[in-house]
């Protein structure tokens, strides 16, 4: 039934009629019209919305939404080999059930004491991020990756007072847009300038020397990933470190933490703030929705003043040897300094911090070992399987773990050509760089993680062996 | 009517829950991940010749060990430690709204759930089709030509019309001469701060008698300088500007772009519409007044839209109809670039999309009527209660959906003030309600926020509990300063998070700064 006034809405009480009429009586009002007496006519929409039909039955809805989303192809009905940001890993049914929780998903702000286990919760979302890093000092989560990146840039730059900050080149275009805005145009006073550093062509490792050539002492930070967004497992991260430290300039380090159970902690090899991706961590790639970020640093002062997100730090309450969670360094914050504030924050990706920590929890030190083991078996077997095809070969030389760049240039064909054809047989292909990496000409990234089982990765090879052969 | 109200007994749940990292015994696995076919194991190699010595990582994090339903249970029980809008939650300026869960039964299929935002686009049709017609239905709302849904929440929307206004004046040669934004101190703190973090400087208007600046220190502020004003209407409490088209038209004529924040959208939804108010800019969030859910502080969306003068600037790409259905347009030259990675925290555009077509236009329309008659409805039991006062008394009219309150009264005869009520409030299963931003340009201030979901009889407990811890702040003051009483836990120390030696936001601090403590459990 087509919802109308007149009929109560099942999602308002009060749109029975004669319970509008009890509140207009309590209040000495006739119409409801008259309350709205501060906005001038003039202001006022002269006619009716004109919006598609009502459909304020449950089962309606329900229908009308599943016949338009089936009209996505999905990941659990194709061989999906796309990654580039937002990656496909399993999500336990416990981090599923958890996210779903009304409690959890309802609650808005509330209280350390009224939600007291959602603060936990995020206090452990920090807890275990910074096991995974080695840092002691965790924010609550940002939008995303890129977002993270921005903000640690900034902080970098406040903490030197310089303006220049350096960026590893092999770095996903969409990051990297986002981090160009975080440091503002040229026009802005405020502009903190980016200056890319090269990738050695041949291994896809930071270029040291194009690092050298740059680094000066107006450089406040010098950003590099790994794995990188090639998948390359940046093996210089300690001399990266060291030689911006000798410049003065601040270290900081974008990680997967999926990959956290077998590679180093950024802390390990030098990192000052470390940045990444939280979507991994029991979310679903949603589409690009289930992306955010984390930062971490070490717990010094002079980084914990400069967060802008806000923070969660357990402490103590009046009942003694009873604990609770509580905002930290909040007055920092944009609502407590409004434009003096450090940055911005808000509403965030905080629900998903609660999956991350519940997925966390589930791996373990030992599940993550594992996880980032089973990783880097499929994603190298994949590898060479694929080398196997006349006129594919692994373009990148380094060291990588979940992606890498299949390139396919001697094929004669182009990426667009082949994920195409791919397409047919129920397989998306590899992101195609093409555009964005015009030096790599006709190459692609390919993401594999645990979830692809050697009879997925075995039919990715026919099924590209095929689409070549045609 | 307020006293024959007979309180609940409530009390919250109690698991005296430890922290996860103290939890669990060596060797409990949480999950187990398949093992490596044979086949696969051999021709992959050793995972030594795969990771550079450097970088291999030597020691296992410490990480909790535990069985997987050790793992379910303990979050259940800190969810049951939560209070969410299990209660009455009235939170002013975040609109609580009813969180269908057939929502959360659509988006968590497949066929949202396990998309990837690379695939093409004709593997995408279903998800753009939902996002363009949501941007249809907000352009009507709103009168605006083009939405984009990338930013993640509504400080983000804020933020991405500060990256479009660089790029809009920059593209006309002024973006250097351009470097101030407009805003007034009720506006919120988004604003101002966005602006400031996108590189403006900040004008922040303060406010006269009848509740909002006057028009003689708007021009008083607006010059060549002007980049954009940023600001909201009605403001939160409860408060409309009458004049705000001739604002508009004056930052207009100073070259400036004006942008609406929409947070309180849901007193006017269906009756004002922002582009034929002038502005050229607005934001709504999908997370507050679409219907869906907050999840403590997103995954949000600020949907932002604009003039089609200021469309070429918005972050790309922007969902579009084509003659072959649905398609993502990067091609914008002009674009400002990316706010965030991607196109959005779609799961939330869909439930918004959900929440528009359920209610429809005649739902809105009375959903912003609901919103305010229950709004004014509360301010008469309210009013009523001794030591309660409101924002400017002298502005008799109506208000919006929103009035914000003080406790002023109340501390000056008891000692207590908004703060320790907000402690008690929970004893009685209603969350803590909104104070006001900072700063506190009324005393001991407390903004309710009555929507359309909740019954008359819902708004008259909430009036009750109110009434019932006046009635106790100004017997049993102990009782309220004390508060809460029935709660998780109790009233939480805040001395030590803000203090460098003890603050600690990870157990690995925790476990260094409180040695004894942390390392006495198990």
């Amino acid at each position: 039934m087509t919802y109308a006034r007149g009929t109560a809405h099942p999602w308002m009480a009060n749109s029975v009629e004669s319970t509008k009429q009890e509140m207009l009586a309590a209040i000495g009002a006739k119409t409801i019209e008259e309350l709205f007496e501060q906005i001038p006519a003039d202001h006022r929409l002269s006619r009716p919305l004109a919006l598609p039909p009502a459909l304020s039955s449950e089962s309606e809805l329900r229908r009308h939404l599943i016949q338009t989303l089936s009209k996505n192809q999905t990941c659990e009905a194709n061989l999906n080999f796309l990654g580039a940001g937002c990656w496909q890993h399993y999500v336990p049914a416990v981090c599923e059930e958890i996210v779903r929780r009304s409690e959890f998903l309802t609650s808005v702000f509330g209280s350390p004491m009224s939600d007291h286990g959602r603060n936990q919760a995020w206090f452990e979302f920090c807890s275990q991020i910074g096991e995974l890093v080695n840092m002691e000092l965790v924010g609550l989560p940002v939008y995303s990756w890129g977002c993270a990146a921005g903000h640690a840039l900034r902080m970098a730059s406040r903490i030197t007072g310089r303006r220049e900050v350096l960026v590893v080149k092999a770095i996903d275009p969409e990051r990297l847009s986002v981090i160009r805005n975080y440091c503002e145009p040229p026009e802005m006073s405020d502009h903190l300038a980016v200056t890319l550093v090269a990738y050695d062509p041949a291994t896809g490792l930071l270029d040291l020397s194009d690092l050298r050539a740059k680094l000066n002492e107006r450089v406040a930070a010098v950003y590099f990933e790994t794995p990188s967004y090639f998948g390359i497992i940046e093996s210089q991260g300690a001399e990266i470190a060291a030689l911006a430290r000798a410049h003065g300039a601040e270290t900081i380090v974008g990680a997967d933490p999926i990959s956290l159970g077998v590679l180093a902690a950024p802390a390990d090899f030098g990192a000052d703030i470390t940045v990444g991706p939280t979507q991994p961590l029991g979310v679903h790639m949603n589409c690009g929705g289930g992306v955010g970020g984390y930062i971490a640093s070490r717990d010094e002062v002079k980084y914990a003043r400069e967060y802008p997100t806000l923070m969660i730090s357990i402490g103590e309450t009046i009942k003694a040897g009873e604990r609770g969670f509580g905002l930290s360094l909040f007055h920092q914050s944009s609502y407590g300094m409004r434009d003096k504030g450090k940055d911005w924050t808000g509403n965030s990706v905080y629900m998903w911090a609660v999956a991350n920590a519940v997925y966390m929890s589930l791996l373990g030190p030992e599940g993550f070992h594992d996880v980032g083991t089973l990783i880097l078996q499929r994603a190298h077997y994949a590898a060479k399987r694929l080398e196997e095809i006349p006129g594919i070969r692994i373009r990148l030389e380094g060291p990588f773990f979940k992606e890498f760049v299949v390139d396919f240039n001697e094929t004669g064909m182009s990426v667009a050509e082949i994920n195409r054809r791919l397409r047919k047989e129920a397989i998306f292909g590899g992101k195609d760089l093409s555009a964005d990496f015009p030096e790599l000409g006709q190459a692609a990234l390919f993401c594999v993680t645990e979830i692809h089982s050697q009879s997925d990765l075995d039919r990715l090879h026919s099924a590209l062996s095929k689409a070549l052969a045609s | 009517m307020t006293n024959a109200i007979k309180l609940r007994n409530y009390h919250a749940a109690v698991w005296d829950e430890p922290v996860v990292m103290e939890m669990g015994h060596p060797g409990r696995r949480g999950i187990v991940f398949p093992q490596a076919e044979d086949a696969l194991r051999a021709a992959a190699g050793s995972i030594d010749a795969m990771i550079p010595a450097s970088m291999r990582r030597k020691a296992r994090p410490s990480l909790p060990e535990l069985s997987e339903p050790e793992v379910l249970r303990h979050y259940l029980h800190l969810s049951q430690q939560t209070l969410g809008m299990m209660g009455i939650s009235l939170f002013g300026t975040c609109t609580m709204k009813y969180n269908a869960p057939v929502n959360e039964a659509v988006v968590a299929r497949p066929e949202l759930a396990q998309v990837h935002p690379h695939q093409s686009e004709e593997d995408l049709q279903g998800t753009l089709e939902i996002v363009h017609n949501f941007d249809l239905i907000l352009r009507e709302l709103s009168g605006m030509d083009q939405f984009v849904f990338q930013a993640g929440g509504g400080a983000d929307a804020a933020y991405t019309h500060c990256c479009v206004t660089r790029a809009y004046h920059a593209s006309r040669g002024e973006l250097e001469q351009r470097d101030e934004i407009i805003t007034t101190i009720q506006t919120h703190p988004c604003n101002p701060a966005t602006a400031a973090a996108a590189g403006f400087k900040v004008i922040t208007l303060m406010l006269e008698e009848d509740g909002y600046p006057s028009l003689e220190a708007l021009k008083a502020a607006v010059s060549n300088r002007t980049a954009a004003l940023m600001i909201n209407n009605p403001d939160d409490m409860g408060i409309y500007n009458p004049h705000i088209k001739e604002w508009v038209r004056i930052v207009h004529e100073a070259g400036g772009l004006c942008f609406y924040d929409h947070a309180n959208f849901n007193g006017v939804m269906g009756k004002i519409r922002a582009r034929e108010i002038g502005f050229d800019a607005c934001m709504y969030m999908l997370h507050k007044t679409f219907g869906a859910p907050k999840g403590g502080g997103g995954p949000a969306v600020g949907a932002y839209g604009c003039s089609e003068a200021l469309a070429p600037f918005l972050p790309a790409p922007v969902v579009i109809k084509t003659e072959n259905g649905y398609a993502l347009d990067s091609d914008r030259p002009h674009s400002t670039g990316k706010v965030r990675e991607f196109w959005g925290n779609i799961p939330q555009v869909v439930k918004a999309y959900a929440w528009a077509r359920s209610m429809g236009a005649e739902g809105i329309n009375e959903a912003s009527d609901i919103s305010v008659l229950a709004n004014n409805y509360m301010e008469v039991g309210l009013l009523g209660i001794r030591g309660i006062t409101r924002s400017n008394p002298d502005v008799d009219s109506w208000r919006m959906e929103m009035t914000r309150y003080s406790l002023e009264t109340m501390k000056a005869e008891t000692g207590i003030g908004t703060l320790d009520v907000q402690n008690r409030m929970v004893d009685f299963g209603m969350d803590a309600y909104w104070l006001s931003h900072e700063p506190w340009l009324v005393p001991e201030p407390f903004t309710p926020e009555a929507g359309e979901m909740y019954s008359k009889e819902d708004l008259d407990y909430w009036i009750a509990v109110l009434a019932q811890i006046s009635a106790e702040a100004y017997a049993t003051p102990d009782l309220v300063k004390t508060a809460p009483h029935n709660q998780s836990i109790h009233q939480m120390k805040y001395e030590s998070l803000e203090d460098p030696d003890r603050w600690a936001m990870t157990w690995r601090a925790y476990k260094r700064k409180r040695p004894s403590v942390g390392n006495s459990d198990s």
